[in-house]
Protein backbone atom coordinates (compact mmCIF):
# COMPACT_ATOMS: atom_id res chain seq x y z
CA UNK A 1 0.00 0.00 0.00
CA UNK A 2 1.37 3.37 -1.01
CA UNK A 3 0.75 6.50 1.01
CA UNK A 4 -1.38 9.05 -0.78
CA UNK A 5 0.70 11.69 -2.51
CA UNK A 6 0.03 15.37 -2.00
CA UNK A 7 -1.57 14.75 1.38
CA UNK A 8 -0.33 16.14 4.65
CA UNK A 9 0.42 13.02 6.66
CA UNK A 10 -0.09 12.83 10.46
CA UNK A 11 2.79 13.88 12.70
CA UNK A 12 2.11 11.82 15.84
CA UNK A 13 4.62 9.40 17.33
CA UNK A 14 4.10 5.63 16.91
CA UNK A 15 5.01 4.07 20.26
CA UNK A 16 4.74 0.33 19.42
CA UNK A 17 5.87 -1.44 16.28
CA UNK A 18 2.98 -2.71 14.12
CA UNK A 19 5.29 -5.34 12.55
CA UNK A 20 3.14 -8.47 12.19
CA UNK A 21 6.14 -10.73 11.54
CA UNK A 22 7.84 -9.67 14.76
CA UNK A 23 4.57 -10.34 16.58
CA UNK A 24 4.28 -13.77 14.95
CA UNK A 25 7.78 -14.59 16.15
CA UNK A 26 6.78 -13.60 19.69
CA UNK A 27 3.55 -15.62 19.61
CA UNK A 28 5.44 -18.58 18.08
CA UNK A 29 7.26 -18.96 21.37
CA UNK A 30 4.42 -18.12 23.74
CA UNK A 31 3.66 -21.19 25.89
CA UNK A 32 0.54 -23.17 25.01
CA UNK A 33 0.82 -25.30 28.13
CA UNK A 34 -2.41 -25.70 30.06
CA UNK A 35 -0.91 -25.09 33.47
CA UNK A 36 -2.16 -23.53 36.69
CA UNK A 37 -1.53 -19.79 36.25
CA UNK A 38 -2.98 -18.62 39.52
CA UNK A 39 -0.84 -16.12 41.37
CA UNK A 40 -1.18 -13.05 43.55
CA UNK A 41 -1.48 -9.61 41.98
CA UNK A 42 1.95 -8.56 43.34
CA UNK A 43 3.53 -11.65 41.76
CA UNK A 44 1.80 -11.06 38.41
CA UNK A 45 2.90 -7.42 38.31
CA UNK A 46 6.47 -8.31 39.33
CA UNK A 47 6.73 -11.07 36.73
CA UNK A 48 4.98 -9.52 33.76
CA UNK A 49 5.14 -5.73 33.99
CA UNK A 50 8.55 -4.11 33.66
CA UNK A 51 9.66 -0.49 33.61
CA UNK A 52 9.29 0.88 30.10
CA UNK A 53 6.59 -1.61 29.04
CA UNK A 54 3.55 -0.51 27.03
CA UNK A 55 0.36 -1.52 28.85
CA UNK A 56 -3.33 -1.55 27.97
CA UNK A 57 -6.32 -2.00 30.26
CA UNK A 58 -9.69 -3.53 29.52
CA UNK A 59 -13.10 -2.18 30.38
CA UNK A 60 -14.37 1.29 29.62
CA UNK A 61 -14.67 4.37 31.76
CA UNK A 62 -15.54 3.36 35.28
CA UNK A 63 -16.64 -0.12 34.22
CA UNK A 64 -14.84 -3.47 34.60
CA UNK A 65 -11.23 -2.36 34.91
CA UNK A 66 -8.62 -4.06 37.08
CA UNK A 67 -8.12 -1.75 40.03
CA UNK A 68 -5.93 -4.22 41.93
CA UNK A 69 -3.29 -4.42 39.17
CA UNK A 70 -3.33 -0.66 38.60
CA UNK A 71 -2.82 0.02 42.32
CA UNK A 72 0.05 -2.49 42.41
CA UNK A 73 1.71 -0.75 39.43
CA UNK A 74 1.52 2.54 41.33
CA UNK A 75 2.49 1.02 44.70
CA UNK A 76 5.64 -0.60 43.24
CA UNK A 77 6.48 2.69 41.51
CA UNK A 78 6.86 1.38 37.98
CA UNK A 79 8.49 3.89 35.65
CA UNK A 80 8.24 5.04 32.04
CA UNK A 81 5.28 2.91 31.07
CA UNK A 82 3.47 3.47 27.80
CA UNK A 83 -0.32 3.43 28.00
CA UNK A 84 -3.21 2.97 25.62
CA UNK A 85 -5.99 5.28 26.78
CA UNK A 86 -9.16 4.23 25.03
CA UNK A 87 -12.02 5.69 27.04
CA UNK A 88 -10.17 5.35 30.29
CA UNK A 89 -11.40 7.26 33.31
CA UNK A 90 -10.64 5.95 36.79
CA UNK A 91 -7.93 3.62 35.47
CA UNK A 92 -6.16 6.61 33.95
CA UNK A 93 -6.74 8.53 37.19
CA UNK A 94 -4.84 5.84 39.13
CA UNK A 95 -1.90 5.75 36.70
CA UNK A 96 -1.76 9.57 36.63
CA UNK A 97 -1.77 9.59 40.43
CA UNK A 98 1.39 7.45 40.41
CA UNK A 99 3.04 9.39 37.55
CA UNK A 100 4.03 6.00 36.13
CA UNK A 101 3.52 6.68 32.40
CA UNK A 102 5.63 8.78 30.04
CA UNK A 103 3.81 8.17 26.74
CA UNK A 104 0.17 7.73 25.93
CA UNK A 105 -1.99 6.89 22.94
CA UNK A 106 -5.06 8.97 23.72
CA UNK A 107 -8.63 8.41 22.74
CA UNK A 108 -10.08 9.55 26.06
CA UNK A 109 -8.11 10.41 29.22
CA UNK A 110 -8.46 13.01 32.02
CA UNK A 111 -12.25 13.05 31.55
CA UNK A 112 -14.58 11.24 33.93
CA UNK A 113 -17.73 11.37 31.79
CA UNK A 114 -20.60 12.97 33.75
CA UNK A 115 -18.35 13.27 36.83
CA UNK A 116 -16.21 16.02 35.27
CA UNK A 117 -12.45 16.21 34.71
CA UNK A 118 -9.66 14.80 36.90
CA UNK A 119 -7.71 17.78 38.33
CA UNK A 120 -4.59 15.66 38.89
CA UNK A 121 -4.94 14.02 35.48
CA UNK A 122 -5.04 17.48 33.93
CA UNK A 123 -1.98 18.69 35.85
CA UNK A 124 -0.11 15.55 34.77
CA UNK A 125 -1.06 15.86 31.09
CA UNK A 126 -0.35 19.60 31.06
CA UNK A 127 3.08 19.12 32.72
CA UNK A 128 4.83 18.27 29.45
CA UNK A 129 6.24 15.00 30.83
CA UNK A 130 3.96 12.71 28.81
CA UNK A 131 4.40 12.23 25.05
CA UNK A 132 0.96 11.90 23.46
CA UNK A 133 -0.57 10.69 20.20
CA UNK A 134 -4.27 11.19 19.42
CA UNK A 135 -6.78 8.60 18.23
CA UNK A 136 -10.51 8.00 18.35
CA UNK A 137 -12.06 5.12 20.28
CA UNK A 138 -12.76 3.16 17.09
CA UNK A 139 -9.35 4.07 15.65
CA UNK A 140 -7.62 2.70 18.73
CA UNK A 141 -10.00 -0.27 18.87
CA UNK A 142 -9.26 -1.18 15.26
CA UNK A 143 -5.55 -1.01 16.09
CA UNK A 144 -6.12 -3.87 18.56
CA UNK A 145 -8.25 -5.64 15.97
CA UNK A 146 -5.50 -5.40 13.34
CA UNK A 147 -3.08 -6.94 15.85
CA UNK A 148 -5.67 -9.59 16.73
CA UNK A 149 -5.98 -10.41 13.02
CA UNK A 150 -2.20 -10.55 12.61
CA UNK A 151 -2.10 -7.80 9.98
CA UNK A 152 0.01 -4.63 10.28
CA UNK A 153 -2.88 -2.18 9.74
CA UNK A 154 -6.57 -1.82 9.03
CA UNK A 155 -8.27 0.74 6.79
CA UNK A 156 -10.86 2.97 8.45
CA UNK A 157 -13.12 5.91 7.62
CA UNK A 158 -12.76 7.83 10.87
CA UNK A 159 -10.54 10.71 12.01
CA UNK A 160 -10.34 12.01 8.40
CA UNK A 161 -10.16 15.80 8.05
CA UNK A 162 -9.65 16.39 11.77
CA UNK A 163 -6.82 17.48 14.06
CA UNK A 164 -7.30 14.12 15.80
CA UNK A 165 -5.92 12.69 12.54
CA UNK A 166 -3.13 15.28 12.31
CA UNK A 167 -1.74 14.37 15.74
CA UNK A 168 -2.25 10.62 15.27
CA UNK A 169 0.29 8.18 13.86
CA UNK A 170 -2.03 6.85 11.16
CA UNK A 171 -1.37 7.16 7.44
CA UNK A 172 -3.63 8.35 4.61
CA UNK A 173 -3.86 5.72 1.90
CA UNK A 174 -5.74 5.09 -1.31
CA UNK A 175 -8.22 2.23 -1.59
CA UNK A 176 -6.81 0.08 -4.46
CA UNK A 177 -10.34 -0.95 -5.50
CA UNK A 178 -12.32 2.31 -5.56
CA UNK A 179 -9.63 4.96 -5.23
CA UNK A 180 -11.20 6.41 -2.09
CA UNK A 181 -9.17 8.05 0.62
CA UNK A 182 -8.83 5.96 3.78
CA UNK A 183 -7.00 6.05 7.08
CA UNK A 184 -4.62 3.18 7.83
CA UNK A 185 -4.43 2.54 11.57
CA UNK A 186 -1.34 0.59 12.62
CA UNK A 187 -1.68 -2.65 14.58
CA UNK A 188 -1.15 -2.17 18.31
CA UNK A 189 0.51 -5.03 20.18
CA UNK A 190 0.69 -4.01 23.87
CA UNK A 191 3.47 -5.61 25.91
CA UNK A 192 0.93 -6.30 28.64
CA UNK A 193 -2.86 -6.39 28.64
CA UNK A 194 -4.75 -6.21 31.94
CA UNK A 195 -8.37 -7.37 31.99
CA UNK A 196 -10.87 -7.95 34.78
CA UNK A 197 -13.44 -10.72 34.18
CA UNK A 198 -16.39 -12.34 35.88
CA UNK A 199 -15.00 -15.84 36.09
CA UNK A 200 -11.98 -17.82 34.99
CA UNK A 201 -10.51 -21.24 35.52
CA UNK A 202 -7.00 -21.80 36.87
CA UNK A 203 -5.55 -21.99 33.34
CA UNK A 204 -6.95 -18.64 32.18
CA UNK A 205 -10.11 -19.53 30.27
CA UNK A 206 -12.17 -16.47 31.06
CA UNK A 207 -15.75 -15.30 30.82
CA UNK A 208 -16.90 -11.68 30.44
CA UNK A 209 -20.59 -10.93 30.96
CA UNK A 210 -22.26 -7.83 29.58
CA UNK A 211 -20.57 -5.74 26.90
CA UNK A 212 -17.05 -6.82 26.02
CA UNK A 213 -15.91 -3.31 24.92
CA UNK A 214 -12.65 -4.02 23.01
CA UNK A 215 -11.36 -6.64 25.41
CA UNK A 216 -11.57 -9.69 23.15
CA UNK A 217 -9.31 -8.02 20.57
CA UNK A 218 -7.12 -6.53 23.29
CA UNK A 219 -6.66 -10.01 24.77
CA UNK A 220 -5.55 -11.36 21.38
CA UNK A 221 -3.29 -8.39 20.66
CA UNK A 222 -1.45 -8.41 24.01
CA UNK A 223 1.89 -10.18 24.18
CA UNK A 224 1.36 -10.92 27.86
CA UNK A 225 -2.03 -10.93 29.53
CA UNK A 226 -2.94 -10.58 33.20
CA UNK A 227 -6.48 -11.61 34.11
CA UNK A 228 -8.06 -10.68 37.41
CA UNK A 229 -11.31 -12.44 38.14
CA UNK A 230 -14.26 -12.19 40.50
CA UNK A 231 -14.44 -15.99 40.76
CA UNK A 232 -12.41 -19.09 39.97
CA UNK A 233 -14.48 -21.86 38.39
CA UNK A 234 -13.89 -25.38 37.08
CA UNK A 235 -12.75 -25.80 33.46
CA UNK A 236 -15.84 -27.97 33.02
CA UNK A 237 -17.96 -24.75 33.08
CA UNK A 238 -16.36 -23.82 29.76
CA UNK A 239 -16.23 -27.33 28.30
CA UNK A 240 -19.95 -27.67 28.99
CA UNK A 241 -20.84 -24.34 27.40
CA UNK A 242 -18.08 -22.90 25.20
CA UNK A 243 -20.18 -19.77 24.60
CA UNK A 244 -18.84 -18.71 27.98
CA UNK A 245 -15.24 -18.63 26.79
CA UNK A 246 -14.58 -14.97 26.05
CA UNK A 247 -10.80 -15.43 26.31
CA UNK A 248 -9.12 -18.86 25.84
CA UNK A 249 -6.36 -19.93 28.22
CA UNK A 250 -3.48 -19.84 25.71
CA UNK A 251 -3.67 -16.05 25.57
CA UNK A 252 -3.37 -15.72 29.35
CA UNK A 253 -0.22 -15.50 31.49
CA UNK A 254 -1.59 -14.84 34.96
CA UNK A 255 -4.89 -15.52 36.72
CA UNK A 256 -5.43 -13.49 39.88
CA UNK A 257 -8.47 -14.13 42.05
CA UNK A 258 -9.68 -10.66 43.11
CA UNK A 259 -13.29 -10.40 44.31
CA UNK A 260 -14.58 -6.82 43.92
CA UNK A 261 -11.54 -6.35 41.67
CA UNK A 262 -13.18 -3.54 39.71
CA UNK A 263 -14.07 -1.52 42.82
CA UNK A 264 -14.73 1.48 42.88
CA UNK A 265 -15.87 0.80 39.34
CA UNK A 266 -19.02 -0.92 38.13
CA UNK A 267 -18.93 -4.67 37.42
CA UNK A 268 -22.03 -5.53 35.36
CA UNK A 269 -24.20 -8.22 36.99
CA UNK A 270 -22.08 -8.01 40.17
CA UNK A 271 -21.91 -4.56 41.79
CA UNK A 272 -22.39 -0.90 40.94
CA UNK A 273 -19.75 1.83 41.07
CA UNK A 274 -19.04 3.51 44.41
CA UNK A 275 -19.94 7.06 43.41
CA UNK A 276 -19.13 8.40 46.90
CA UNK A 277 -15.55 7.14 46.71
CA UNK A 278 -15.12 8.27 43.09
CA UNK A 279 -16.41 11.74 44.04
CA UNK A 280 -13.94 11.82 46.93
CA UNK A 281 -11.05 11.09 44.50
CA UNK A 282 -12.02 14.01 42.27
CA UNK A 283 -12.54 16.34 45.20
CA UNK A 284 -9.28 15.53 46.95
CA UNK A 285 -7.29 15.80 43.69
CA UNK A 286 -7.88 19.55 43.73
CA UNK A 287 -5.29 19.96 46.47
CA UNK A 288 -1.90 18.32 45.83
CA UNK A 289 -0.95 17.93 49.51
CA UNK A 290 -4.29 16.40 50.45
CA UNK A 291 -4.11 14.14 47.41
CA UNK A 292 -0.63 12.93 48.41
CA UNK A 293 -1.98 12.02 51.85
CA UNK A 294 -4.99 10.32 50.24
CA UNK A 295 -2.71 8.18 48.07
CA UNK A 296 -0.51 7.33 51.04
CA UNK A 297 -3.61 6.25 52.96
CA UNK A 298 -5.15 4.13 50.21
CA UNK A 299 -2.29 2.90 47.99
CA UNK A 300 1.31 3.47 49.13
CA UNK A 301 0.61 2.85 52.81
CA UNK A 302 -1.23 -0.45 52.36
CA UNK A 303 0.14 -3.84 51.37
CA UNK A 304 -2.54 -4.95 48.98
CA UNK A 305 -5.87 -4.32 47.31
CA UNK A 306 -7.83 -6.17 50.00
CA UNK A 307 -6.69 -3.65 52.61
CA UNK A 308 -7.71 -0.80 50.31
CA UNK A 309 -11.14 -2.40 49.87
CA UNK A 310 -11.59 -2.61 53.64
CA UNK A 311 -10.43 0.98 54.14
CA UNK A 312 -12.37 2.58 51.28
CA UNK A 313 -15.56 0.57 51.41
CA UNK A 314 -15.90 -2.11 54.09
CA UNK A 315 -18.28 -5.04 54.06
CA UNK A 316 -21.46 -3.04 54.54
CA UNK A 317 -20.74 -0.67 51.66
CA UNK A 318 -19.76 -3.56 49.37
CA UNK A 319 -23.09 -5.23 50.15
CA UNK A 320 -24.83 -1.95 49.31
CA UNK A 321 -23.02 -1.78 45.98
CA UNK A 322 -24.21 -5.29 45.18
CA UNK A 323 -27.81 -4.23 45.82
CA UNK A 324 -27.37 -1.05 43.74
CA UNK A 325 -26.41 -3.09 40.67
CA UNK A 326 -29.25 -2.96 38.13
CA UNK A 327 -28.36 -5.98 35.97
CA UNK A 328 -29.53 -9.19 37.63
CA UNK A 329 -28.70 -12.75 36.63
CA UNK A 330 -31.65 -14.85 35.53
CA UNK B 1 -30.47 28.57 34.77
CA UNK B 2 -33.34 31.00 34.72
CA UNK B 3 -36.06 30.78 32.08
CA UNK B 4 -38.99 33.02 31.22
CA UNK B 5 -41.32 30.44 32.74
CA UNK B 6 -40.61 29.27 36.28
CA UNK B 7 -42.45 26.03 35.45
CA UNK B 8 -39.29 24.54 33.92
CA UNK B 9 -35.53 25.04 33.88
CA UNK B 10 -33.35 25.80 30.86
CA UNK B 11 -31.85 22.31 31.08
CA UNK B 12 -35.34 20.81 30.95
CA UNK B 13 -36.18 22.95 27.91
CA UNK B 14 -33.00 21.79 26.15
CA UNK B 15 -33.58 18.12 26.96
CA UNK B 16 -37.14 18.32 25.61
CA UNK B 17 -35.94 20.12 22.47
CA UNK B 18 -33.30 17.42 22.00
CA UNK B 19 -35.79 14.59 22.58
CA UNK B 20 -38.02 16.04 19.86
CA UNK B 21 -35.25 15.50 17.28
CA UNK B 22 -35.10 11.75 17.84
CA UNK B 23 -37.50 9.87 15.57
CA UNK B 24 -39.20 6.58 16.31
CA UNK B 25 -37.78 3.47 14.61
CA UNK B 26 -34.41 5.12 14.04
CA UNK B 27 -30.99 4.23 15.40
CA UNK B 28 -28.94 6.54 17.61
CA UNK B 29 -25.63 6.33 19.45
CA UNK B 30 -25.98 8.49 22.52
CA UNK B 31 -23.24 10.15 24.58
CA UNK B 32 -23.19 10.86 28.30
CA UNK B 33 -25.07 13.69 30.06
CA UNK B 34 -28.02 15.69 28.70
CA UNK B 35 -28.27 13.72 25.41
CA UNK B 36 -28.88 10.56 27.42
CA UNK B 37 -31.69 12.20 29.36
CA UNK B 38 -33.16 13.30 26.00
CA UNK B 39 -32.94 9.80 24.53
CA UNK B 40 -34.53 8.28 27.62
CA UNK B 41 -37.33 10.86 27.53
CA UNK B 42 -37.89 10.20 23.81
CA UNK B 43 -38.02 6.45 24.45
CA UNK B 44 -40.68 7.00 27.14
CA UNK B 45 -42.78 9.39 25.02
CA UNK B 46 -42.55 10.05 21.27
CA UNK B 47 -40.07 7.38 20.17
CA UNK B 48 -40.79 4.12 22.02
CA UNK B 49 -39.04 2.13 19.29
CA UNK B 50 -35.92 4.31 19.19
CA UNK B 51 -32.97 1.92 18.89
CA UNK B 52 -30.45 3.23 21.38
CA UNK B 53 -26.86 2.11 20.93
CA UNK B 54 -23.97 2.77 23.27
CA UNK B 55 -20.40 2.98 22.09
CA UNK B 56 -19.25 0.45 24.70
CA UNK B 57 -21.33 -2.23 22.98
CA UNK B 58 -24.90 -2.30 24.30
CA UNK B 59 -27.55 -2.29 21.56
CA UNK B 60 -31.32 -1.76 21.55
CA UNK B 61 -31.36 -0.98 25.24
CA UNK B 62 -34.57 -0.15 27.08
CA UNK B 63 -33.34 2.38 29.60
CA UNK B 64 -34.54 1.87 33.15
CA UNK B 65 -32.13 4.14 34.99
CA UNK B 66 -30.22 7.17 33.69
CA UNK B 67 -26.64 6.00 32.96
CA UNK B 68 -23.67 7.72 34.60
CA UNK B 69 -21.25 6.18 32.11
CA UNK B 70 -21.93 5.15 28.49
CA UNK B 71 -20.51 1.75 29.38
CA UNK B 72 -22.26 1.11 32.70
CA UNK B 73 -24.82 -1.49 33.66
CA UNK B 74 -27.64 1.05 33.13
CA UNK B 75 -26.79 1.11 29.39
CA UNK B 76 -27.31 -2.65 29.18
CA UNK B 77 -30.79 -3.12 30.69
CA UNK B 78 -33.11 -5.23 28.53
CA UNK B 79 -30.72 -4.82 25.58
CA UNK B 80 -30.94 -7.14 22.60
CA UNK B 81 -27.15 -7.29 22.26
CA UNK B 82 -24.33 -7.08 24.77
CA UNK B 83 -21.73 -6.61 22.07
CA UNK B 84 -18.46 -4.77 21.63
CA UNK B 85 -17.41 -1.21 20.93
CA UNK B 86 -16.21 -2.14 17.47
CA UNK B 87 -19.53 -3.80 16.60
CA UNK B 88 -21.29 -0.50 17.32
CA UNK B 89 -18.67 1.58 15.48
CA UNK B 90 -18.77 -0.82 12.53
CA UNK B 91 -22.57 -0.45 12.37
CA UNK B 92 -21.94 3.30 12.12
CA UNK B 93 -19.34 2.75 9.41
CA UNK B 94 -21.74 0.50 7.44
CA UNK B 95 -24.29 3.34 7.37
CA UNK B 96 -26.76 1.81 9.79
CA UNK B 97 -26.83 4.57 12.39
CA UNK B 98 -29.04 7.63 11.88
CA UNK B 99 -28.24 9.92 14.79
CA UNK B 100 -25.58 10.72 17.26
CA UNK B 101 -25.61 13.25 20.05
CA UNK B 102 -22.36 14.85 21.23
CA UNK B 103 -21.02 17.71 23.31
CA UNK B 104 -17.82 19.72 23.32
CA UNK B 105 -15.88 22.64 24.73
CA UNK B 106 -15.91 24.64 21.47
CA UNK B 107 -17.90 24.67 18.22
CA UNK B 108 -17.50 26.78 15.07
CA UNK B 109 -19.91 27.87 12.33
CA UNK B 110 -19.32 24.63 10.39
CA UNK B 111 -20.12 22.51 13.44
CA UNK B 112 -16.52 21.37 14.02
CA UNK B 113 -16.21 20.28 17.65
CA UNK B 114 -13.28 20.53 20.05
CA UNK B 115 -13.00 18.27 23.09
CA UNK B 116 -9.20 17.78 23.06
CA UNK B 117 -7.38 20.89 24.25
CA UNK B 118 -7.58 24.65 24.74
CA UNK B 119 -4.55 26.64 23.57
CA UNK B 120 -2.55 27.38 20.45
CA UNK B 121 0.07 24.61 20.73
CA UNK B 122 -0.98 20.95 20.89
CA UNK B 123 2.27 20.03 22.66
CA UNK B 124 1.72 22.66 25.36
CA UNK B 125 -2.03 22.86 26.02
CA UNK B 126 -3.42 25.52 28.33
CA UNK B 127 -6.15 23.06 29.24
CA UNK B 128 -5.98 19.37 28.44
CA UNK B 129 -9.43 17.95 27.76
CA UNK B 130 -10.33 14.26 27.34
CA UNK B 131 -9.87 13.93 23.57
CA UNK B 132 -12.15 12.27 21.04
CA UNK B 133 -13.37 9.23 22.87
CA UNK B 134 -15.92 7.97 20.39
CA UNK B 135 -16.99 11.47 19.32
CA UNK B 136 -14.81 11.66 16.21
CA UNK B 137 -16.01 8.24 15.05
CA UNK B 138 -19.66 9.11 15.54
CA UNK B 139 -19.35 12.57 13.93
CA UNK B 140 -17.53 10.94 11.00
CA UNK B 141 -19.89 8.03 10.42
CA UNK B 142 -23.44 8.67 11.66
CA UNK B 143 -25.86 10.23 9.18
CA UNK B 144 -26.90 13.14 11.39
CA UNK B 145 -24.78 14.58 14.17
CA UNK B 146 -26.32 16.65 16.93
CA UNK B 147 -24.68 18.52 19.78
CA UNK B 148 -25.80 20.16 22.98
CA UNK B 149 -23.79 23.22 24.06
CA UNK B 150 -23.85 26.06 26.56
CA UNK B 151 -24.18 29.15 24.36
CA UNK B 152 -21.51 31.83 24.91
CA UNK B 153 -18.63 33.43 22.98
CA UNK B 154 -16.03 31.18 24.62
CA UNK B 155 -17.76 28.12 23.19
CA UNK B 156 -19.23 29.40 19.89
CA UNK B 157 -15.93 30.50 18.40
CA UNK B 158 -14.69 31.63 14.96
CA UNK B 159 -12.08 28.87 14.98
CA UNK B 160 -11.90 25.90 17.33
CA UNK B 161 -8.46 25.38 18.89
CA UNK B 162 -8.48 21.74 17.77
CA UNK B 163 -10.88 19.90 15.46
CA UNK B 164 -11.51 16.79 17.53
CA UNK B 165 -14.63 15.76 15.62
CA UNK B 166 -15.37 16.89 12.09
CA UNK B 167 -18.28 19.15 11.25
CA UNK B 168 -18.37 20.51 7.72
CA UNK B 169 -14.63 21.32 8.17
CA UNK B 170 -13.98 24.35 5.89
CA UNK B 171 -17.36 24.33 4.15
CA UNK B 172 -19.25 22.64 1.28
CA UNK B 173 -17.49 19.56 -0.11
CA UNK B 174 -14.74 19.52 2.51
CA UNK B 175 -15.93 16.37 4.29
CA UNK B 176 -16.07 14.40 1.06
CA UNK B 177 -12.64 15.73 0.01
CA UNK B 178 -11.23 14.53 3.32
CA UNK B 179 -12.56 11.03 2.60
CA UNK B 180 -15.51 11.06 5.00
CA UNK B 181 -18.67 9.22 3.90
CA UNK B 182 -20.92 11.40 1.70
CA UNK B 183 -24.07 13.05 3.00
CA UNK B 184 -23.06 12.87 6.66
CA UNK B 185 -22.44 15.80 8.99
CA UNK B 186 -23.81 18.18 11.60
CA UNK B 187 -27.59 18.35 11.77
CA UNK B 188 -28.69 20.27 14.88
CA UNK B 189 -27.07 22.15 17.73
CA UNK B 190 -29.23 22.59 20.79
CA UNK B 191 -27.83 25.37 22.94
CA UNK B 192 -28.96 27.23 26.02
CA UNK B 193 -30.35 29.96 23.72
CA UNK B 194 -31.84 28.20 20.73
CA UNK B 195 -31.91 25.34 18.24
CA UNK B 196 -29.57 25.69 15.28
CA UNK B 197 -29.44 23.81 11.99
CA UNK B 198 -27.09 24.18 9.01
CA UNK B 199 -27.75 26.07 5.79
CA UNK B 200 -27.81 23.42 3.02
CA UNK B 201 -25.80 25.53 0.56
CA UNK B 202 -23.13 27.16 2.71
CA UNK B 203 -23.08 24.47 5.45
CA UNK B 204 -23.03 27.32 7.99
CA UNK B 205 -24.84 27.22 11.30
CA UNK B 206 -28.19 28.99 11.35
CA UNK B 207 -30.74 29.55 14.08
CA UNK B 208 -34.02 27.73 13.49
CA UNK B 209 -35.73 28.47 16.77
CA UNK B 210 -35.18 30.83 19.68
CA UNK B 211 -35.87 29.58 23.19
CA UNK B 212 -38.80 31.46 24.82
CA UNK B 213 -37.69 34.96 25.87
CA UNK B 214 -34.45 34.86 23.83
CA UNK B 215 -33.89 37.45 21.05
CA UNK B 216 -31.79 37.35 17.87
CA UNK B 217 -29.57 39.96 19.50
CA UNK B 218 -29.00 37.69 22.51
CA UNK B 219 -27.74 34.92 20.22
CA UNK B 220 -25.64 37.24 18.07
CA UNK B 221 -23.99 38.66 21.20
CA UNK B 222 -23.28 35.18 22.59
CA UNK B 223 -21.74 33.88 19.34
CA UNK B 224 -18.13 34.49 18.29
CA UNK B 225 -18.88 34.12 14.56
CA UNK B 226 -21.55 35.57 12.29
CA UNK B 227 -24.63 33.48 13.03
CA UNK B 228 -27.22 33.01 10.29
CA UNK B 229 -30.94 33.08 11.02
CA UNK B 230 -33.55 31.03 9.17
CA UNK B 231 -36.17 33.04 7.26
CA UNK B 232 -38.98 31.40 9.22
CA UNK B 233 -37.59 31.76 12.74
CA UNK B 234 -39.61 29.88 15.33
CA UNK B 235 -39.85 29.75 19.10
CA UNK B 236 -38.69 26.51 20.71
CA UNK B 237 -41.76 24.70 22.07
CA UNK B 238 -41.97 24.71 25.84
CA UNK B 239 -41.90 21.39 27.71
CA UNK B 240 -45.34 20.01 28.42
CA UNK B 241 -46.40 19.07 31.95
CA UNK B 242 -46.33 15.43 30.94
CA UNK B 243 -42.75 15.72 29.64
CA UNK B 244 -41.65 17.50 32.81
CA UNK B 245 -43.27 14.92 35.01
CA UNK B 246 -41.62 12.01 33.17
CA UNK B 247 -38.27 13.79 33.18
CA UNK B 248 -38.36 14.50 36.90
CA UNK B 249 -39.93 11.30 38.19
CA UNK B 250 -38.77 8.63 35.72
CA UNK B 251 -35.74 9.85 33.77
CA UNK B 252 -33.70 11.70 36.39
CA UNK B 253 -35.31 11.50 39.84
CA UNK B 254 -31.87 11.89 41.43
CA UNK B 255 -31.17 15.17 39.64
CA UNK B 256 -27.89 14.01 38.06
CA UNK B 257 -28.51 16.13 34.98
CA UNK B 258 -31.48 18.26 36.02
CA UNK B 259 -29.95 19.37 39.32
CA UNK B 260 -31.45 18.87 42.74
CA UNK B 261 -35.22 19.51 43.05
CA UNK B 262 -34.75 22.48 45.42
CA UNK B 263 -32.37 24.17 42.98
CA UNK B 264 -34.73 23.43 40.14
CA UNK B 265 -37.52 25.37 41.83
CA UNK B 266 -35.24 28.35 42.41
CA UNK B 267 -34.23 28.20 38.73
Amino acid sequence: MIELEGEIQPVGELFQSPDANAAREFFRHKSRAMVDKRMSVPEAVARFIHDGDYIATGGFGSVRFSTAVLHEIVRTRKRNLGFSGHSTTHDFQILAAGRVIDRCDIAYVVGLEIRGLSPNGRRFMESGTVRTTEWSNAGLGWRYKAAAMGVPFLPARVMLGSDTLRYSAGRLIEDPFTGQKLLAVPALYPDVGIIHVHQADIFGNAQIDGTSIVDLDLAKASKRLIITTERIVETEEFRRDPRKTSIPYWQVDAVCHVPFGSYPGNMPFEYFSDERHLAEWVEVEQDEARFAAFLEHYIYGVNNFETYLALAAGEQRLAELRSLEILKRV
Amino acid sequence: MVTADARYSLMELMICAAARQLEDNQTAVIGTGAPLAAAMLAQKTTAPNLVILFEAGAMATILERLPISVSGSETQTRALVHGSMLEVMEACQRGLVDYTFLGGAQIDMYGNLNSTMIGSDYRHPKVRLPGSGGANDLASLCWKTMATMHHDVRRFVPRVDFITSPGYLTGPGAREAAGLPPDTGPYKVISTLGVMGFDPLTKRMQVESLHPGVTREDIAAATGFEMLFAAALEVTPEPTDVQLDILRTQVDPQGMILGKPERRKAG
